[in-house]
């Protein structure tokens, strides 16, 4: 088991002829996704790679059984995108697109309401389910199979995190990254309810920054909600307020939003919080020890 | 982005909202010239920089005739404004904007963010004008009114109504105010703002509303399609490494340290950051070379990092996932033969072709202290510049 996709999954790519979407394509393909389709406007009927490229995501989802998008389209289409998928009744879009202005995310969600596709993203590294699917840039061959959800806003602190994981012999569920962006589809919440109700996850590390109060609210929900254990970290101690530290949700603003606020929350609700990116394996392995899930999750090496 | 007063004020007057009448200046005749030609008889010298607190800081003075704007106008020309957003070495002011005086009733706050949670537009308002928001959400949060923005209809009147009742704007000034916030409403989604703040927002003996100050933040993401909000950017108000990193697409942030980083993803560059200060060690920037960095970005990001005096040694700290360790060992190898390295480098290579990465450095002969992992990167880079 795993969430959001497994090897059923079947994928299109939204933007395979461009540059990124076609050397992921490639990766993903070489994993073993199941990519069943491409879309790009205007290149209806033609091939890349041996998929099927189509006008548009309703006609590919239509003649594919697609259940699943990733969008790689540059940010001021990838909005439009975004609904193009969602009209087309596909359970989850993944969207990897940087930089699509919010204004624009905040008619995405306006229109993603009520509507049963679920979004991932944007500004993220995708979702791994090890050995099974691959949508996104995350490099395949760190990820191990096994039993530890991983969630997090940044791609390479995730890869940094999973590295440390399978090094230590500890396989992951599933891998999420939701994304740098102050607006995105998926939060926390959403995440570690599916990895809480997930019988083949046994603990999360999850993965926050500065920047808004998904981590606070994540942490409300842990100490109310949460059955398995959860280890953090937060990126940006020593940020600076007021500067956009690279991604676009990750701002200290109005004196909010800092890793001490994050930090305190998540540990308030039981959360052990790695005090250093170099020890989120090692903290997380403390805490499956202390709950005897540690041989459970020990899948390899 | 950001901008200025008074551009700030000149996009409200675009879309029919109510400002004092006023104009830049960028030298003293120009201000005197300003004031002549606004006609009224008490005129306001306001400091135009990127940073609040302008006031306080002695920025901001009212001139009772021709000769105080000229006076205030020299004093306020040239001086280095230190406020509680400038930081401990201030900002240089070049520009003023000359206002006509108002007869101030009342002040209010009127703001409008992107709220996060919602994941919507809020229109925040309050009758403690003047005050920073900040303190007056920890100090009275009850008198801070907020209405949530439904974007298919974008805010609507009964909203804005409700926010004016609700902070005690006159009865007869409401219709005014209600037009007032509708306009900034627009101003705020049609230029994609990510931040506007009209603080104080008054009303005026002769039953005006107006924004007698006004702070405006631009999503940067949105800029291609503002082009008129672009010509706004003033890059004197910019770090200049910051600014050479953009042109570079690179994504850097000055810090006060001794430390430079070079790393790649956001995430990873925050925490190489919190790692170095971890080990009592002081970081010297931001900078995240990005996902598909190439062999000439890293050498230019390696250039702007030893652009930066106070640098004593670098850490570049790269997990390659998609970027490839090879291609960061070229330009870290091809940058320091252009530029010269006189101080410490450390580099920890993880991922993507990092044995050929490695390599790549081994054979340079340039001095290179390899790190094993993140932590043991950190712990040697401050060790090597505290030595």
């Amino acid at each position: 088991m795993s969430i959001l996709i497994n090897k059923d999954t079947k994928v299109i790519v939204q933007g395979i002829t461009g540059a990124t979407g076609l050397f992921h394509t490639k990766q993903a393909v070489e994993y073993g996704t199941q990519v069943v389709g491409g879309v790009t406007p205007g290149k209806g009927g033609t091939e890349v790679e041996g998929i099927p490229v189509f006008d548009t995501v309703s006609e590919a989802v239509a003649k594919t059984g697609a259940n699943a998008s990733v969008i790689y389209v540059p940010p001021a289409f990838a909005a439009d995108a975004i609904m193009e998928a969602t009209d087309a009744g596909v359970d989850v879009v993944i969207t990897i697109t940087e930089g699509i202005p919010v204004i624009d995310m905040i008619k995405v969600k306006r229109y993603l309401e009520g509507k049963k596709t679920r979004l991932i993203g944007p500004n993220c590294p995708g979702v791994i389910t090890p050995d099974e699917c691959k949508i996104g840039i995350m490099p395949g061959y760190i990820h191990k199979k096994g039993h530890v959800g991983v969630v997090s806003r940044s791609g390479t602190l995730t890869y940094e995190a999973v590295h440390q994981l399978s090094t230590e012999g500890i396989g992951q569920s599933t891998a999420v990254g939701i994304g740098g962006d102050p607006v995105n589809g998926t939060d926390f919440i959403d995440v570690l309810n599916l990895f809480n109700e997930d019988p083949d996850t046994e603990a999360v590390i999850m993965i926050g920054e500065i920047g808004g109060s998904a981590e606070e609210e994540a942490a409300e929900w842990i100490k109310a909600n949460m059955t398995k254990p959860v280890v953090g970290f937060i990126g940006g101690q020593t940020a600076p307020p007021g500067k956009r530290m690279g991604h676009a949700g990750a701002i200290i603003s109005g004196g909010k939003g800092t890793a001490d606020e994050k930090m305190k929350a998540l540990t308030a609700a039981g959360v052990k919080v790695a005090e250093t990116p170099a020890v989120m394996g090692e903290t997380l392995i403390a805490a499956l020890k202390e709950a005897n899930l540690y041989e459970k999750c020990l899948t390899h090496k | 982005m950001n901008i200025h007063e008074y551009q700030g004020k000149e996009l409200l007057r675009n879309y029919g909202v109510a400002v004092p009448n006023g104009q830049v200046a960028y030298s003293v005749e120009e201000a005197v010239e300003a004031a002549k030609s606004l006609g009224g008889a008490v005129n306001v010298v306001k400091a135009q920089i990127h940073a609040g607190g302008r006031g306080k800081a002695g920025g901001v003075k009212v001139a009772k005739n021709l000769d105080e704007v000229r006076t205030y106008a020299d004093e306020i020309l040239g001086k280095t404004l230190v406020t509680h957003q400038t930081g401990p070495e201030g900002k240089l002011v070049k520009r003023l904007l000359i206002e006509e005086g108002c007869d101030i009733q009342n002040e209010y706050y009127v703001g409008l963010v992107v709220d996060r949670a919602t994941s919507r537009i809020v229109m925040m308002a309050s009758e403690e004008g003047g005050t920073e928001i900040e303190e007056v959400a920890e100090a009275t949060p009850e008198k801070i009114f907020k209405e949530v923005v439904d974007p298919v209809t974008g805010l609507m009147p009964y909203q804005a109504r409700r926010l004016a009742f609700n902070i005690n704007i006159p009865k007869e000034l409401v219709r005014e105010a209600v037009k007032f916030m509708m306009g900034l409403y627009k101003v705020f989604s049609e230029k994609d703002c990510s931040i506007a703040e009209i603080n104080p927002l008054v009303t005026t003996g002769d039953g005006k509303v107006m924004a007698l100050d006004a702070k405006f933040n631009f999503d940067s993401n949105a800029l291609y399609r503002q082009k008129d909000i672009i010509e706004y950017r003033d890059l004197d108000e910019e770090d200049e490494k910051e600014i050479e990193a953009s042109k570079f697409d690179l994504s850097y942030i000055s810090l006060d340290g001794n430390i430079g980083c070079m790393v790649n993803g956001a995430g990873l560059a925050m925490s190489t950051m919190d790692i170095i200060k971890h080990y009592s060690g002081d970081p010297a920037n931001f900078l995240d070379v990005g996902g598909g960095a190439t062999k000439e970005k890293v050498t230019e990001a390696f250039k702007i990092i030893l652009s930066d005096k106070n640098v004593k040694g670098i850490y570049v700290n790269i997990f390659g996932g998609i970027m490839k360790c090879d291609i960061i060992a070229d330009g870290v190898v091809a940058a320091t033969k252009q530029v010269g390295l006189e101080i410490p480098l450390v580099v920890r290579l993880e991922g993507t072709n990092v044995e050929l990465g490695k390599k790549i450095l081994k054979e340079s002969g340039l001095n290179i202290t390899a790190a094993d992992s993140m932590a043991d990167g950190a712990e040697k880079i401050v060790s090597l510049v505290k030595a």
